[in-house]
């Protein structure tokens, strides 16, 4: 026990050591992310988009050299993402914190941002009242009613008039349904029916067999990402939807790419919408996955890769407008109204909410070259989000 | 007739009182603990949380140290002295003591319900039943979402300055020295506890519950009792972490929360009332620096550092040492 | 109603299969040794991951993974079991739990590192995708095979213990280990084989279970809750415990979900509470 206090006490005075020698002349940023337990991938992606970003425009910005820390949340745990953030505050003296791909993690570090008025970049969490507790904090994702609400309308347009809806059976899934249906139902659409799915273990056949029972025109899944979009597609198929007569939409994680190859033709006609997909077609685009696919063994970008990419595309412009200066007043000032062109589409960012406007797809999957992708073939331009624009009001 | 042989009274009554005799290292160790709020004031939330598991790991080795219960499900309590405390400052109570006394209270009257049903199983139905009921909890608080902030976690909880005057903020001194002092104290209450003839006889039930009853001690009842006083403890750990941190999320009740605790409670030796104190300092500080070296594989490195205490340091870490020094004392290195 | 329900009490049954591939061989093991080997469900994951490598980078058909998996969960858990649970046979169940949860810390964090984090994507050959329609059920194909393995599985095993002399030597192990080796029976050798035995069926159960649950690395912890469940549902050291119980957890979860969706994942922690109350040795169960 000594000896760990001992090595715990210098451990602390060369950290400060190092920290009080170089600190005018670095901006450091706190990556606070799940690297370890049931949401790795999530932070694997964005983690290795940050670096491509980082290895392609170099680590110095506005004469400020650029440092990462990266904390490791392990899941949901805002008791220790708090900690982490107060710790990279108080013991390391970062500048910025970024990351968070969890919510109750945002919402815990967002406090601390506030507290200790640092700048903070959500690159994932996307439940909409994030950006309202701190005012130092910007978002580069998605919020979760920017993409249903959005879905529920144009599902009206697109002609379905009643639609059944199966979503998991948490705070992500419940705000994705009460989207989605207020969307369709403000377009003039009739909800047949709502069945939520425990979050763990959710064999979803039995719910799937009670869908078929009412023989709806379309269904409206939402399931979070991971395991569960290939079991459900699964399941669906095997309980005899067939989604090319009835229409199956959700969000854009049922057709993820390893969801796709496990689902198999299963998966033919699925509509969904999301802001960001690999397949984009543009210049833009196509150079940023190929340079992704070549840094990490091949592999796709999703939108955790997309989040942490232009998170630090922000942050270094943010710094470039202040010229270096890192205190968060500045840094919010500068990212409020900032346009870009992103990969994924053209992207800004609101004034008043901080929240990131962006372009919303809707895709189908199809199959090109015998590869099963999703194709875009219908958007909404400059989407904010619905949720927060309704709290002015 | 003369009593020739020792006095059946007064001879226990020495022995528990000199187990109660406070020992030099047990003064060191407290005043010790005391040292980060100066030497390590960079640390506190982290020795804020160590502090929080140690409380919870006590509780835990209560029954299971004591009075051989293994639980699984032993986070039900922490987590509803996490919520009690946050639902009560979300609609307006803020004050950091009635609220860890109300939610504490809270915890033990869910521990007392529970009791009777623990008290009646053994064995691997025990744990599995302790297990179940705590994940029966967890769903019930994911669907009562509009109670505890389902997933997204409880929004709202503000905690008021500890006496007026002592703010819960980001450097950590107040929620370290609130942490610490509550841990103490019931500390000691535990402590006088398992050195009382009510101790001795949980050992008793521990050993060997068929005879107990046979010598007149009421098995049940006494499980019930510090099944319910180890949920008092449990949920105070809980009402602390959400007072010192605002925040409240399922996860304090989940499975993993319970099942870290047990790792806590063997890893520091189960049964010696500081095993879970040290359990808590080396697995949270272990967790912490190995994080920090590696964020991704560090759970590599625990599973190491568990696997080595238990090969060398069997019955964790102090009953490991206990078996050394004993070993060393007859000189049998 | 009975066309649907039946579809989806046929899916119940067949994850409840899954749940029995994985768990019977810790049940035996538990029951025999009292040696509590919480990282049951790390063979499990290996015996996937082993199947994944062996179909997506070296191209080997389904079928051919299947033994591959058996016979490196099965090798694997030789390994461990000489090396350190040897050691722990005569220690507290407590060490037992830190040391095999211990491994599993270390297996989870050895999958990611070596796989990464991504879900792995298994391709199954074209005749076990989809659906086959009998009497105007649908019934998926992959469980159907899912179904018939567990059930030659299951045949083998009771063949195995009733009529072969091991069995009766792991018979009278599990029932009195004491007055087994009284008798001459090696109780550690065929201990050493049974644990062999069931590690390389988790690994087999891990396999086939990648295209129902998916694989990634935080599998060894996610199953164990379910393994455990239908342990101690069923009993102790017995193969027709971990049959009944598998089957009924699975039947009566996919029943609920379909009659009651409110009660969603309240019903099998219900039922598991509601079964050891009434059966605290478990269905099968003889302590």
């Amino acid at each position: 026990m000594r000896k760990a206090l001992i090595g715990l006490g210098s451990l602390a005075i060369g950290l400060f050591a190092a920290a009080t020698v170089d600190a005018q002349q670095t901006v450091k940023i706190g990556l606070v992310m799940p690297y370890s337990g049931q949401f790795a991938d999530a932070a694997t992606q964005m983690d290795n988009a940050i670096k491509l970003y980082m290895k392609q425009k170099g680590d110095t910005v506005a004469g400020k050299k650029i440092e990462i820390l990266r904390r490791d949340t392990g899941g949901v745990a805002p008791d220790v993402a708090k900690r982490l953030a107060q710790e990279l505050i108080v013991r390391d003296q970062v500048d910025i914190l970024a990351g968070f791909v969890l919510t109750p993690n945002a919402l815990a570090a967002a406090d601390v941002s506030a507290e200790a008025k640092k700048f903070m970049v959500v690159m994932n969490a996307a439940t909409a009242i994030i950006t309202t507790k701190s005012p130092y904090l910007v978002r580069t994702s998605v919020t979760v009613p920017q993409l249903n609400e959005t879905f529920g309308a144009w599902a009206y347009k697109s002609g379905v008039r009643k639609i059944y809806t199966m979503v998991s059976d948490y705070g992500p899934g419940h705000d994705a349904e009460g989207a989605f249906q207020r969307g369709f139902k403000e377009a003039g659409g009739e909800v047949l029916g709502a069945v939520r799915f425990p979050v763990a273990n959710p064999d979803f056949s039995a719910f799937v067999q009670r869908a078929k029972d009412l023989n709806p025109e379309a269904i409206y899944v939402w399931v979070p990402g991971g395991v569960q979009p290939a079991a459900l597609g699964k399941a669906l198929a095997e309980r005899g939807i067939d989604a090319r007569k009835t229409k199956i939409l959700g969000q854009g994680e049922l057709t993820e790419d390893e969801a796709l190859r496990s689902m198999g033709d299963a998966a033919l006609g699925i509509v969904t919408v999301y802001h960001y997909d690999h397949n984009h077609d543009s210049a833009l685009n196509k150079a940023f996955v190929n340079a992704y696919r070549n840094a990490y063994g091949g592999r796709n970008p999703n939108i955790y890769s997309i989040g942490g990419y232009d998170g630090m595309h922000l942050t270094y412009e943010a710094l470039k407008k202040t010229g270096g200066k890192s205190d968060a007043e500045s840094l919010i000032a500068a990212v409020q109204g900032m346009q870009w062109e992103s990969p994924r589409g053209p992207v800004a960012i609101d004034p008043q909410t901080r929240d990131i406007v962006q372009t919303v797809y809707i895709r189908r999957v199809e199959k090109r070259d015998g590869q099963l992708l999703n194709v875009e073939f219908d958007k909404i331009d400059a989407v904010k989000d619905p949720f927060k624009a309704r709290m002015k009001n | 007739m003369a009593t020739v042989g020792p006095d059946p009274v007064a001879a226990p009554q020495r022995h528990l009182e000199a187990q109660t005799r406070w020992r030099p290292i047990e003064t060191a160790f407290w005043v010790a603990a005391a040292t980060p709020l100066l030497l390590l004031p960079s640390y506190l939330q982290l020795a804020s949380q160590v502090a929080v598991a140690a409380l919870f790991a006590l509780s835990l080795d209560l029954i299971l140290g004591y009075a051989g219960i293994v639980s699984l499900g032993h986070a039900a309590f922490f987590g509803v002295g996490a919520y009690g405390a946050g639902i009560i400052s979300k609609y307006g109570w803020g004050e950091p003591l009635s609220g860890l006394l109300i939610a504490a209270s809270l915890a033990g009257a869910t521990g007392y319900a529970a009791s009777f049903v623990i008290a009646r199983f053994r064995h691997l139905a025990l744990i599995m039943i302790t297990l179940g009921m705590g994940l029966l909890l967890h769903e019930a608080a994911n669907s009562a979402s509009w109670l505890t902030g389902g997933a997204d976690g409880l929004q709202g909880v503000r905690i008021w300055p500890l006496f007026g005057a002592f703010k819960f903020d980001l450097y950590g001194y107040t929620a370290y020295t609130y942490s610490l002092v509550v841990l103490f104290l019931l500390f000691l209450v535990a402590r006088r506890l398992v050195h009382s003839p009510f101790g001795l006889s949980l050992r008793g039930i521990r050993e060997n519950p068929l005879r107990m009853p046979a010598v007149g001690a009421p098995s049940r009842a006494h499980i019930r009792k510090i099944y319910t006083i180890s949920a008092v403890a449990a949920g105070a750990a809980g009402a602390l972490l959400a007072q010192t941190t605002s925040t409240v999320s399922l996860e304090v009740l989940s499975f993993q929360r319970s099942a870290d605790v047990l790792v806590i409670l063997i890893l520091g030796g189960a049964g010696r009332l500081y095993g879970g104190v040290l359990g808590a300092i080396v697995y949270l500080v272990a967790r912490d620096q190995f994080s920090g070296i590696n964020p991704q594989y560090w759970y590599f490195w625990i599973g190491m550092l568990l696997v080595l205490v238990v090969t060398f340091l069997p019955n964790g870490i102090l009953g490991g040492f206990a078996q050394l020094t004993a070993s060393w004392r007859r000189g049998s290195w | 109603m009975i066309g649907p329900l039946a579809g989806v009490l046929f899916d119940g049954f067949a994850y409840g299969m899954l749940l029995f591939l994985l768990s019977v061989g810790l049940s035996v093991t538990l029951g025999m040794m009292n040696f509590i080997n919480l990282a049951h469900c790390s063979f499990a994951m290996l015996g996937g991951y082993v199947a994944v490598t062996l179909m997506n980078r070296f191209g080997w058909p389904f079928f051919a993974t299947l033994p591959a998996a058996f016979l490196a969960a099965a090798a694997a858990s030789v390994i461990l079991e000489r090396t350190l649970f040897r050691r722990l046979y005569r220690a507290s169940e407590l060490d037992q739990c830190l040391l095999t949860i211990g491994i599993v810390f270390m297996s989870v964090a050895a999958a990611a590192y070596a796989y990464g984090t991504v879900q792995q994507p298994v391709q199954l050959p074209d005749y076990l995708r989809g659906a086959v329609s009998l009497r105007g059920v649908n019934l998926a194909a992959y469980r159907l095979f899912l179904v018939g393995a567990a059930a030659a599985i299951t045949l083998v095993l009771v063949a195995a213990l009733e009529w072969t002399p091991f069995g009766a030597q792991v018979r009278a192990a599990v029932d009195n280990p004491r007055m087994a080796r009284g008798l001459g029976i090696n109780v550690d050798r065929a201990f050493a084989i049974t644990f062999a035995l069931g590690s390389g069926l988790a690994g087999l159960g891990g396999a086939l279970a990648i295209a129902i649950v998916g694989l990634d690395p935080a599998f060894a912890f996610t199953y164990l809750v379910y393994v455990l469940i239908v342990v101690s549902v069923g009993g102790l050291g017995t193969v027709g415990g971990s049959f009944a119980a598998a089957a009924l957890l699975g039947i009566s979860d996919v029943a609920g979900k379909y009659y009651v969706p409110e009660l969603g994942s309240f019903l099998i922690y219900l039922v598991m509470l509601g079964l050891l109350m009434w059966r605290p040795a478990g269905l099968f169960g003889r302590r």
